[in-house]
């Protein structure tokens, strides 16, 4: 009867999962590194297609490790998580790509490839789900477009700003058409104006349908979105309001 | 795996080679080193060979006859060692070219000469030289050819001496055959060690190399990309490094055995590393390109191995 112990949120949470109205749930994740740091501690939350979600924190608050976690970049010490049905951690390493193109992401530091033009860049993403010539030509100048920087395309990562290389970085994460884009501090490199702009860019592709998990420290963008935010304290879920503000 | 994916691979493996072109070029000069180093072993390997052949050919044995050993018999004999298994080859010396090998070697030596003219009749008997096919079977043809005379006791024994039997003689065969055995060894040890010395130095630049695209692999992955995709055009560059460091080693060999060639050719046992190389072109191209290819296939496969373990 392990149902009836838990927490209520818990188990609506696993009711709706169960429903499929749920496209991502934390089941009970705990990380515990070797040294015995805690980074999540009983972390459970679910989120809804066409969501925006901002998890914001503290430094060292957990934020990056719940990521990890999602892209399977990090195997939970205890409890599963579940994108679309599937328990993200009992994915094959040989299989785990194909779970990873449906999931786009854009990190703090760019992670651009140096040796690549924005251009070449973005069409890797598309070239490594196999996607036909065709297509490449077609979507990438478009997302470029999308991003403002079809001036750019033959530019390579250390010609361009680092507001610039960001905004590479969203078209790369949304030219497979994901279902979920993580954004892990986006901003975290950038100044007002251009994280203005990476924020503006994000909203405007969940306004397209695409769920949205923002993770961030920034004050004024939690407060300028007024959509779902959780709030992150020592690994653990302190609080998930949902319209919610940035407070600490 | 589709054509488009091979050509994406191929595309992304040559852009990678001319774009990380100082890596490129470092790698390629250190594989050169190792190729070349594996080519030297071979001229080494062929110039050993050579030379303890031309060492072991200079051993035999002679069988001295009798003086008034009918020729006859003496070819019967011949025969019959001929058909042994271990003999290689036999030289029949006459009674009379004995005789005149005689002469000349002591042409200079005009006592000698007169001692013989004083003599009136040959007093040399005819002689069989007998090459083995190894040194080691010496002693069993010394064997066959005792059992050979034991067996005419009846007769009068044609035989008069077998060289074999002399200790000093024995001795210097033996020396022989534990001094090449052991250089032949010595030399395949020493050429073992410094290939795969080699190898490792050239295996960990490879390494290297790719331990600075560790991030970018890393990003691959989370993108979405597959192993194999990710793989295979560091594959490619490896193949390229191997292929040009093959040809440039090849390259270089042409100029370098040309000038080495007549003193190797004076000095070794006879071989002319020049026309050696050149008329083993093919084998050289083989060993050395493919080993260029294979190492750097191998060094690639293996060193991206380890971070696309995300």
């Amino acid at each position: 009867m392990q149902v009836l112990d838990e927490e209520p949120s818990c188990r609506e949470g696993r009711e709706r999962y169960n429903r499929k109205v749920v496209m991502i749930y934390f089941d009970r994740v705990s990380k515990v590194y070797a040294d015995n740091s805690i980074a999540l501690e009983d972390v459970s939350f679910s989120v809804e297609p066409g969501e925006f979600i901002s998890i914001v924190g503290h430094s060292g608050a957990g934020k990056t490790t719940l990521v990890k976690m999602l892209l399977a970049e990090e195997k939970p010490t205890d409890g599963s998580v579940f994108f679309e049905s599937i328990n993200v951690h009992e994915v094959p390493l040989s299989r785990i790509n194909h779970l990873r193109r449906k999931i786009g992401t854009v990190f703090q530091d760019f992670r651009l490839l140096p040796q690549k033009t924005a251009y070449e860049n973005i069409a890797f993403a598309m070239e490594a789900a196999g996607r036909h010539e065709e297509e490449i030509h077609s979507d990438v100048p478009h997302v470029l477009d999308l991003v403002d920087l079809t001036d750019k395309a033959n530019n390579f990562p250390d010609e361009l700003s680092g507001g610039e290389q960001q905004r590479v970085a969203i078209a790369r994460a949304i030219v497979n058409q994901p279902d979920v884009i993580i954004a892990d501090e986006p901003t975290g490199n950038l100044d007002p104006v251009n994280t203005f702009e990476v924020v503006q860019i994000l909203k405007k592709i969940n306004d397209l349908g695409t769920t949205i998990i923002l993770t961030t420290h920034n004050k004024g963008v939690i407060d300028s979105l007024k959509k779902r935010v959780i709030t992150m304290d020592r690994g653990r879920i302190v609080r998930d309001d949902r319209e919610g503000k940035y407070i600490l | 795996m589709n054509w488009t994916t091979v050509k994406r691979i191929f595309r992304s493996g040559l852009l990678d080679f001319w774009r990380n072109g100082f890596v490129s070029l470092a790698s390629i000069l250190v594989m050169t080193v190792t190729l070349f180093v594996v080519g030297m072993t071979l001229f080494a390997g062929v110039i050993l060979q050579t030379a303890l052949n031309d060492l072991r050919d200079k051993a035999d044995v002679s069988v001295y006859f009798t003086t008034n050993a009918p020729e006859d018999k003496i070819l019967e004999l011949q025969k019959s060692v001929n058909a042994l298994p271990q003999v290689e080859s036999t030289q029949y010396v006459s009674a009379d070219d004995a005789l005149a090998n005689f002469r000349e070697r002591h042409q200079n030596d005009q006592l000698t000469l007169q001692a013989l003219q004083e003599l009136g009749a040959n007093p040399l008997g005819a002689v069989l030289n007998i090459k083995a096919k190894d040194i080691s079977q010496y002693d069993a043809i010394a064997q066959f050819l005792e059992q050979q005379q034991a067996l005419s006791t009846g007769n009068a024994s044609i035989i008069d001496k077998i060289n074999y039997f002399d200790a000093q003689h024995r001795q210097a065969l033996e020396r022989l055959q534990s001094i090449t055995d052991s250089a032949g060894t010595l030399g395949l040890v020493i050429i073992l060690i410094l290939v795969a010395v080699t190898i490792a130095i050239s295996f960990n630049t490879l390494r290297l190399a790719i331990y600075t695209s560790r991030e970018e692999i890393q990003v691959m992955r989370l993108v979405g990309a597959g192993s194999f995709y990710i793989r295979a055009p560091f594959m490619v560059e490896g193949v390229l490094y191997g292929l040009i460091s093959g040809l440039v080693t090849l390259i270089l060999f042409y100029p370098l055995t040309y000038w080495l060639g007549s003193a190797t050719a004076d000095f070794f046992g006879g071989i002319n590393v020049f026309s050696y190389y050149v008329s083993h072109f093919l084998q050289f191209f083989a060993i050395i390109v493919g080993t260029g290819v294979v190492l750097g296939a191998a060094a690639s496969y293996l060193a991206v191995r380890r971070y696309l373990k995300i």
